[in-house]
């Protein structure tokens, strides 16, 4: 048996493999977003002067950083049952990824906090903002700038890991790919498709991060807020432009 | 020693027997300083001499050990609880660091915001000023530093002094009792000084009271109504800019005139 391109071009377009795609981008792009809250919290108590709310923080973080992903799959899915606790496929995957990925969100979050001067905190204090109006409107935005890329690296990490929700059935890209390749005995082809996939959607996800992080870069690529508006509103109209 | 304002009104900020130590040192000993309404006090002293720690407790970016701050007749930073004082609760502090506005050695313009952000935040988000008359508030006092034409640049594309006075403006934005200004030109380039120390006489002869530590004796000379050092944690001189400087009654002013003086 060689390698068959005829089937490699059926697979490439198959609804089930595309279906599968999209399986991992929601399931991606639903345990991020969870997960970025749950970091965010977890970061904010880490940093509480109250010992017993950062030692909470600081346990979750040591715990699911410290145990590997897979693990914690098999015990949320498989484990919990026991104890009478039945979760879904999809509602296991969602919080495996989820959880895990905030105890690694939390940590990016806190070093983003902490790299903004100190100065920052002194003048929004000396402004009467609270800690939430200093925080919202001071600290966050500047830590935001310093968050982005290391966080789009957890997102590219993520749609490459989902793969692993495939070891308790969940239907996304790579279960996909052993399903179809199962039946067709063309694994090859099969999962090269699997892989040009993953490929895409990093690749696409590489330009999305770039925008964002451009973005944020904005007030320090040396032209005025006036001149960036003006890009801004000129940008729309340029892009139609061009898809004419 | 305690300070005696010139003119015989309510001071506007009382400073009685304050201490306050970083761990074993002993930073402010019991010092006790009234500053009148509309009065200029510059306050000078070696680094460490507790001088910048006193400007911060005022507006309790520090806490005190002991003693007490007032602003007018406000407390600053507890209040009464059954004869016992009682530390504020947070919005209540940060409703009391509003009448009081800062100025910081390091500026602290917050660099994502556009200059005019930078003004208008504050007046915006804490007190709930309507937009509109917030920036034409900013864009007043941006005039008023001689800046009216970078209410859109952002703090990175300012020189050092430029930046200070944007900062002087910020803390006006909320239209404060008075200013505490945190050594403004110590990290300035020595040509950019003046523009910044111009922007301070000029608000001193608008009539605000101010509190300003700095280096610069040729301000003291110019719009200080008094000038104080400050010694290891205490007030060892508080006189009139005239008698400061001719007449010195302490050792340790002696000293310092004799290093800082041509």
């Amino acid at each position: 048996m060689t390698w068959s391109w005829p089937d490699f071009l059926e697979y490439l377009v198959s609804p089930y493999m595309m279906r599968g795609a999209w399986t991992t981008v929601w399931l991606s792009v639903v345990s991020m977003v969870i997960g970025i809250s749950l970091g965010f919290v977890a970061a904010l108590m880490k940093m509480s002067h109250n010992r017993v709310v950062s030692g909470i923080a600081g346990f979750y973080i040591w715990l699911w950083r410290g145990t590997p992903l897979l693990v914690q799959l098999v015990i949320i899915y498989a484990g919990l049952p026991q104890l009478g606790i039945r979760l879904g496929v999809i509602e296991s995957a969602i919080l495996g990824l989820a959880v895990n990925e905030g105890a690694y969100f939390a940590e990016i979050m806190r070093s983003g906090i902490t790299a903004v001067d100190k100065g920052q905190h002194d003048a929004a204090r000396a402004l009467g903002m609270t800690y939430r109006k200093m925080m919202q409107i001071v600290i966050l935005p500047q830590a935001t700038r310093v968050i982005v890329p290391p966080l789009g690296n957890q997102f590219l990490g993520m749609l490459k890991t989902s793969s692993l929700a495939s070891v308790i059935s969940m239907e996304e890209l790579l279960r996909s790919a052993q399903q179809l390749a199962q039946i067709e005995f063309r694994v090859l082809e099969v999962y090269f498709v699997a892989a040009i996939y993953y490929l895409a959607m990093t690749t696409a996800w590489g330009f999305v991060q770039r925008r964002i992080e451009s973005h944020y870069d904005r007030p320090f690529d040396g032209r005025d807020s006036a001149a960036a508006a003006a890009q801004r509103t000129v940008d729309p109209a340029a892009t139609e432009v061009i898809s004419r | 020693m305690t300070g005696q304002s010139s003119a015989p009104v309510r001071p506007l900020i009382r400073i009685q027997r304050v201490r306050k130590s970083f761990g074993d040192n002993l930073v402010l000993r019991d010092v006790s300083l009234n500053v009148a309404p509309g009065e200029v006090v510059v306050i000078a002293g070696r680094s460490g001499s507790g001088k910048s720690t006193l400007l911060r407790c005022i507006n309790n970016l520090e806490t005190i050990d002991a003693g007490s701050i007032y602003t007018g007749d406000e407390l600053i930073g507890y209040r009464q609880l059954g004869g016992k004082l009682v530390p504020m609760r947070e919005a209540e502090v940060a409703r009391q660091r509003q009448e009081l506005g800062m100025v910081f050695q390091q500026f602290n313009l917050f660099p994502h915001l556009s200059v005019l952000d930078n003004i208008t935040a504050a007046p915006i988000h804490v007190r709930g000023e309507a937009r509109s008359s917030a920036e034409a508030y900013g864009r007043e006092l941006l005039s008023r530093v001689g800046l009216p034409e970078k209410a859109h640049a952002y703090p990175k594309q300012l020189s050092g002094g430029q930046q200070q006075r944007v900062a002087i403006a910020r803390a006006l934005a909320m239209r404060p009792r008075a200013m505490l200004f945190d050594e403004p030109t110590s990290a300035l380039d020595p040509e950019m000084i003046s523009e910044v120390l111009d922007v301070m006489i000029d608000l001193s002869r608008q009539g605000m009271t101010m509190i300003v530590v700095t280096h610069e004796m040729g301000f003291a000379r110019a719009a200080a109504d008094r000038v104080i050092l400050m010694h290891q944690g205490e007030i060892v001189e508080n006189a009139p800019p005239e008698e400061f400087f001719t007449a010195p009654k302490s050792e340790a002013t002696k000293q310092f005139l004799s290093k800082i003086l041509p």
